[in-house]
């Protein structure tokens, strides 16, 4: 009988190209998503080089990361970003790629964009210059991110060198507790394996919680895989994987659909496959989780409170986490729930999908946003996130809480465009990352949930949402 | 790119643990279409004030460490963005090799595409190297990749592991897509496979 394999080991060998003596492969990619922020400089690698890209109907280009969230039909006024742009669209002309431009209704952040046009499949290998790629691997696809010599590199071979990661599994057992969400999950596995727990490893997350999650909650986790330090994350799919991708634009169609099918229905870690490492983690007991720190592994239970690094045995570890409480302008006790808010975020690859909005617009519906808030913003993951959420009135919702309601985009998630914190500004946020300066210069950034958002947009500080 | 082969230069310690691309190279640097000039904005945040004066007691600013070539930082070094600015802007401002314990998977792939040598060592060499790196004009490393070791001011070698196929393309200063380029015949057969199992692809 055949060796049992992990979902990764099946789609790594379906993928292997070539394999050296020493391990180095050569791995087939599929799918190749690309914006305009690391790919400039791989498009000038391959002219300066006279190469071409081998497969442009494999590649698909979308601005975001410049984009700005106000009326964009008179154009980027920020120069450099108009020119970063700009010369993706060239690119995109130049080398034969299909490109979705700033004012396309389907453009939107990448990791939105590939699911929703169903350019993103389960059993393929997906890869674009951006971290949050692991994002696909709720279909249970191969996705991860690469730097710009690698983007060049799949533009011009359609392939990857890589050596074969570990296997991790990550089984969240029981039914998820009333009130927390896919972004309570990761953020609780990320604060238990620390940001280099998953380092070397590709991440399966499997469980009765995982399974019960919708395509967007899964997605959310697959997403902050690499906040775990994991190249990959990936969900064996499902019923609810097929649902959702049936009948989008570039998914399969007719007979296409029923063979593919049949292959997906195979991608699932046989019994009694080897697993490197395997954490547990019990979704029953999960509170909403607020991040406190610089790092996504310092976060606590919103009915916690701020640690004391001097608890840390390891010196330069503790001296760190000083420096996280001093730049977040925070002291060891506080509680969270007694921590005052300047602004509410919410969107981004992480959070900003159709279920994230519905979800923010229930706790809001008939409420105002805080006083003491300077603005709370939503920007929507797509173009056709905006539409559909317009289609159901939540722009309503939301404009009469006080909300502002942007133009889909990254946006504040990293402050590449104009939406930026001020300095000291502490923001509740729905996006991944809270590193010093991620959301404009010494702007303090808190990870939660969009309900947590939400709630936090209505007080003007964190509460507990189990309680109201 | 650029043989790396041996090094010897100044070592420059930033014991911090998380060390992010964000913090190497912050976001509104990113905008260029460019690889070069990055170096004066790397460690933005950390290196300058908002207005653009530098901070004296940064590292890179102290007169014994503005020309490191070696840096030798805390647990966990280049996590994040995928962003390829990191190393751009770490070699841009002349910086060729980092030790720390660990690396983000992404950063420590990105390197290696850059002639920038990544090495990881135990906690206990790092403290080590941490300490040698403190001292100042006299924290000079030697960095031999052939050997696979770094030699510290008092004599004292710290060996370390490096992936065969990774050093042979850093000896050789290798472009990695002509080398795949040559293995052309196993792409397209394997695209004829593929065609034939996976028709809806």
């Amino acid at each position: 009988m055949a060796k049992p394999r992990t979902l990764y080991d099946k789609i790594w060998d379906d993928h292997l190209v070539h394999e050296a003596e020493d391990g180095t492969c050569l791995l087939y990619i599929d799918r190749h998503l690309v914006h305009e922020v690391t790919s400039p400089q791989a498009f000038e690698g391959l002219r300066l080089s006279g190469r071409t890209v081998r497969h442009p109907e494999r590649t698909l280009a979308v601005v975001d990361h410049n984009v700005p969230t106000t009326d964009r039909s008179h154009g980027i006024a920020e120069e450099e970003s108009r020119i970063q742009v700009e010369t993706l669209a060239k690119n995109a002309k130049d080398f034969g790629v299909e490109y979705f431009h700033e004012r396309d209704k389907r453009q939107g952040i990448v990791h939105v964009v590939g699911p929703e046009q169903g350019f993103t499949l389960p059993g393929t290998t997906i890869v674009c210059g951006d971290s949050h790629t692991s994002t696909h691997g709720a279909f249970g696809a191969l996705a991860h991110g690469i730097g710009t010599s690698e983007v060049e590199h799949v533009l011009a071979t359609q392939t990857l060198i890589q050596k074969k990661a570990k296997n991790m599994l990550v089984d969240v057992t029981g039914k998820l507790a009333r009130s927390a969400t896919a972004k309570d999950i990761i953020l609780s596995i990320i604060g238990e394996i620390g940001t280099a727990g998953g380092t070397g490893s590709v991440i399966e997350f499997a469980g009765e919680a995982i399974r019960d999650l919708s395509m967007e909650g899964r997605m959310t986790i697959c997403n902050m895989s690499i906040e775990g330090g994991a190249r990959a994350g990936m969900i064996a799919p499902d019923q609810k994987a097929n649902d959702y991708l049936h009948g989008r634009p570039k998914a399969p169609k007719g007979e296409a659909w029923d063979k593919a099918r049949a292959y997906w229905n195979s991608l699932h870690t046989d019994e009694g496959a080897h697993f490197d490492r395997i954490v547990k983690l019990d979704a029953a007991s999960l509170p909403p989780i607020v991040s406190w720190g610089t790092s996504p592994e310092d976060v606590v239970s919103v009915a916690g409170s701020v640690p004391n690094p001097d608890d840390i045995a390891d010196e330069g570890k503790r001296q760190s986490k000083w420096r996280a409480l001093d730049y977040m302008g925070l002291k060891p006790g506080q509680k969270m729930t007694d921590i005052e808010l300047d602004v509410i975020w919410i969107g981004s690859c992480t959070n900003g999908r159709i279920e994230d909005l519905r979800n923010v617009a229930r706790i809001v519906d008939g409420k105002k946003i805080a006083g003491n808030l300077a603005y709370a913003m939503i920007v929507p993951g797509s173009g056709l996130v905006k539409e559909q959420a317009e289609a159901e009135g939540l722009d309503k919702i939301f404009k009469a809480a006080g909300f502002e309601w942007r133009e889909p985009g990254c946006s504040m998630c990293l402050g590449m465009n104009p939406d930026q914190l001020k300095p000291g500004q502490r923001c509740a946020s729905t996006s991944n990352r809270n590193f010093e300066g991620r959301q404009g210069y010494r702007g303090r950034t808190h990870l939660v949930s969009p309900q947590m958002a939400a709630a936090a947009a209505l007080a003007g500080r964190f509460v507990d949402i189990r309680k109201s | 790119m650029e043989k790396f082969e041996t090094l010897n230069g100044v070592a420059a310690p930033l014991n911090i643990v998380n060390i992010d691309t964000d913090m190497i190279i912050p976001k509104q640097f990113l905008k260029t279409i460019k690889r070069t000039g990055l170096g004066k904005s790397l460690f933005y945040e950390m290196r300058y004030t908002q207005d653009g004066k530098e901070l004296p007691e940064f590292v890179l600013n102290k007169a014994a460490y503005r020309k490191a070539q070696i840096l030798v930082a805390g647990d966990n070094f280049g996590c994040g963005s995928s962003r390829e600015h990191a190393p751009w802007a770490l070699l841009d401002f002349g910086i060729r090799c980092v030790i720390s314990t660990s690396f983000a998977d992404i950063f420590y792939n990105n390197c290696f595409k850059n002639g920038i040598l990544p090495i990881v060592v135990s906690p206990e060499n790092l403290k080590k190297l941490l300490d040698d790196a403190d001292r100042g004009s006299n924290a000079t490393l030697t960095i031999d990749l052939p050997k696979q070791e770094i030699r510290g001011p008092d004599g004292g070698t710290v060996k370390f592991d490096i992936d065969p196929f990774r050093k042979h393309c850093l000896l050789n200063g290798l472009d990695d897509i002509g080398l795949s380029l040559e293995k052309s015949s196993s792409i397209d057969a394997f695209e004829k496979k593929q065609a034939a199992a996976q028709p809806w692809l």
